[in-house]
């Protein structure tokens, strides 16, 4: 099966639109992809045909709300191969699925107790563990990367020891586009602790770029967003071990999570509804569904290749641009390129940019206690998705030497 | 060289037709602004925005409010200078009474102080008028 990336393009109706009177250019998705048709439909659908509550109407409209609701869990455990559809926990987005981690852990840890993150987090996989282990007494440990943005394998592992309970990574840098070898650092937490310390994978930057098997990767929990792979904003999946969120704190209390409830008590639902509280996002859930199963359809290692090389062609002519330097030069990454400017503030960079049509994201990415280890005030970034072609990529490097020229 | 008036802003913006040129004056704007020294910039004086650092100093002359304002990021010093056009070495009064959103709009540079841009623009304007409204001045 080939990847003809202009027939992709035409699925996306964003794509053909202007922006200051240019084609759009459009890369940054690490902060949002774009949509493709079929799930702009299927919202459509949801709302224009079957609109309704889920899991308690007695009529028809519930029934099919239902079924679609609980048929899109079905379709993403098996889209991560989890073990189970009780393993899939709807939320708000990656940073709702790591609090519900973080929130957790944070009643089980004690003094002395050390949790591991890298120095590469966005603060979503960083400030919940850091306020995690000050309201527990435990102690964080921030494991060190190189200049170019690699963690450094052997003091990540001397981090570990006996006291360690959590360590939590990032599939990918969303700043500088770093992917984490994850399969073979879960194995050695997993290994030098005696599979006691649990290990959570925060995906957000991963799953739209690489092929995520939970069970082989042997992790307890990994989160992402629907919104950064092709699906609706507001929608996030927890992924974690069933033995493990069976009697996982709950998170949040209220409608949907409770089995029995009375004046003086109440008792927690079974999975995957415990740790579901509330009216979930239907739509969303259903959108995120066609968005899997377009994405299932294609082919997968074709379409990696072709991202990767949009990232190989992008930084050549980075590395021939003079006056710009890469930020983030790991041997394995997911499509960012992040950069900076001799002349020309990040912010600087984004203006001139948008001016030309082409969409890109500048500042820290979340990422603050990053950028001061690597020394820059924040980057510019273009991260690209599966319907970015060549030409995107030279059209950000003609608007770049527009950029050079205005700030000389 | 002293920074021209909004009027003269006004007319410099209406006479260019392309963005280049409008952003070339920006950055010029940016360039002539007097630089803040660097020993104020601090924590105190920073408004911290996602993509852009800027810093603002207040001294009162007279009834006269005085500023002194800087960014990491040129085009920002530039839209700072619009700003400074607006309010600088003016009374709460006349702070109070200028309507920066029409001015901007005037200028076709609204985008810049929108919620959506993390620049801090938005919310140096708001820290001159809180200054404004909290001066004894008014």
């Amino acid at each position: 099966m080939a990847f003809d990336v202009q027939q992709i393009r035409q699925q996306f109706p964003i794509l053909s639109r202007t922006v200051h009177n240019k084609p759009l250019v459009y890369l940054d998705n690490a902060a949002t992809t774009q949509k493709p048709q079929v799930v702009i439909d299927a919202i459509v659908d949801y709302y224009s045909n079957y609109n309704s509550n889920v899991h308690r109407g007695a009529h028809q409209l519930a029934d099919e709300a239902t079924r679609k609701y609980e048929d899109a869990r079905d379709t993403l455990a098996s889209f991560i191969n989890a073990n189970s559809r009780n393993e899939v926990i709807w939320t708000s987005g990656t940073t709702e699925s790591i609090n519900i981690v973080t929130h957790g852990m944070a009643q089980k840890l004690r003094t002395g107790d050390e949790v591991i993150v890298t120095q590469m987090e966005h603060h979503a996989n960083f400030v919940t563990w850091q306020q995690a282990c000050k309201a527990s007494g435990a102690t964080l440990l921030i494991a060190p990367i190189n200049d170019a943005g690699e963690l450094i394998t052997e003091e990540f592992i001397k981090l570990i020891n006996a006291n360690t309970r959590l360590v939590s990574i990032p599939h990918a840098s969303n700043a500088l586009g770093t992917l984490n070898p994850i399969k073979q650092l879960i194995s050695e937490v997993k290994r030098l602790t005696a599979d006691q310390a649990l290990v959570m994978i925060d995906g957000a930057q991963g799953i739209a770029h690489s092929e995520v098997d939970v069970q082989q990767l042997n992790c307890d929990f990994y989160a992402f967003s629907s919104h950064k792979f092709y699906g609706p904003t507001g929608l996030g999946v927890l992924w974690g071990k069933e033995s493990l969120l069976a009697d996982w704190p709950v998170w949040q209390t209220g409608g949907e999570m409770i089995s029995e409830v009375s004046y003086q008590d109440a008792k927690w639902n079974t999975l995957p509804y415990r740790l579901e509280a509330g009216t979930p996002n239907i739509a969303a859930v259903i959108g995120f569904a066609a968005a899997i199963n377009w994405f299932k359809q294609l082919d997968i290692k074709a379409l990696l290749e072709h991202e990767n090389a949009l990232l190989t062609q992008a930084t050549q002519m980075a590395e021939d641009f003079s006056g710009l330097r890469i930020i983030g030069s790991a041997s394995a990454k997911v499509p960012v390129l992040s950069f900076v400017m001799d002349r020309g503030h990040p912010a600087d960079i984004g203006f001139i940019l948008d001016r030309q049509g082409v969409a890109i994201r500048t500042g820290h990415h979340c990422a603050e206690p990053l950028m001061d280890r690597l020394s820059v005030p924040g980057t510019a970034r273009a991260s690209f998705a599966l319907y970015n072609t060549s030409d995107d990529v030279e059209q950000l490097f003609v608007a770049l030497k527009k950029v050079k020229m205005m700030l000389a | 060289m002293a920074l021209p008036s909004t009027t003269e802003i006004i007319e410099d913006l209406e006479f260019f037709d392309d963005w280049e040129d409008r952003y070339k004056y920006l950055i010029d704007l940016g360039d002539e602004m007097p630089k803040m020294d660097p020993k104020l910039h601090t924590r105190e004086r920073l408004v911290k925005g996602c993509q852009s650092n800027v810093w603002i100093d207040v001294q009162v002359a007279g009834n006269k409010l005085c500023f002194a304002v800087d960014s990491d990021a040129i085009i920002v010093r530039g839209l700072l200078a619009l700003v400074m056009a607006a309010f600088n070495n003016k009374s709460a009064t006349d702070i109070l009474a200028f309507d920066i959103q029409a001015y901007f709009q005037r200028l076709e540079l609204e985008q810049h102080i929108s919620p959506t841009r993390g620049n801090g623009l938005r919310a140096i304007v708001a820290r001159i008028q809180n200054i404004a409204t909290a001066s004894h001045l008014v």
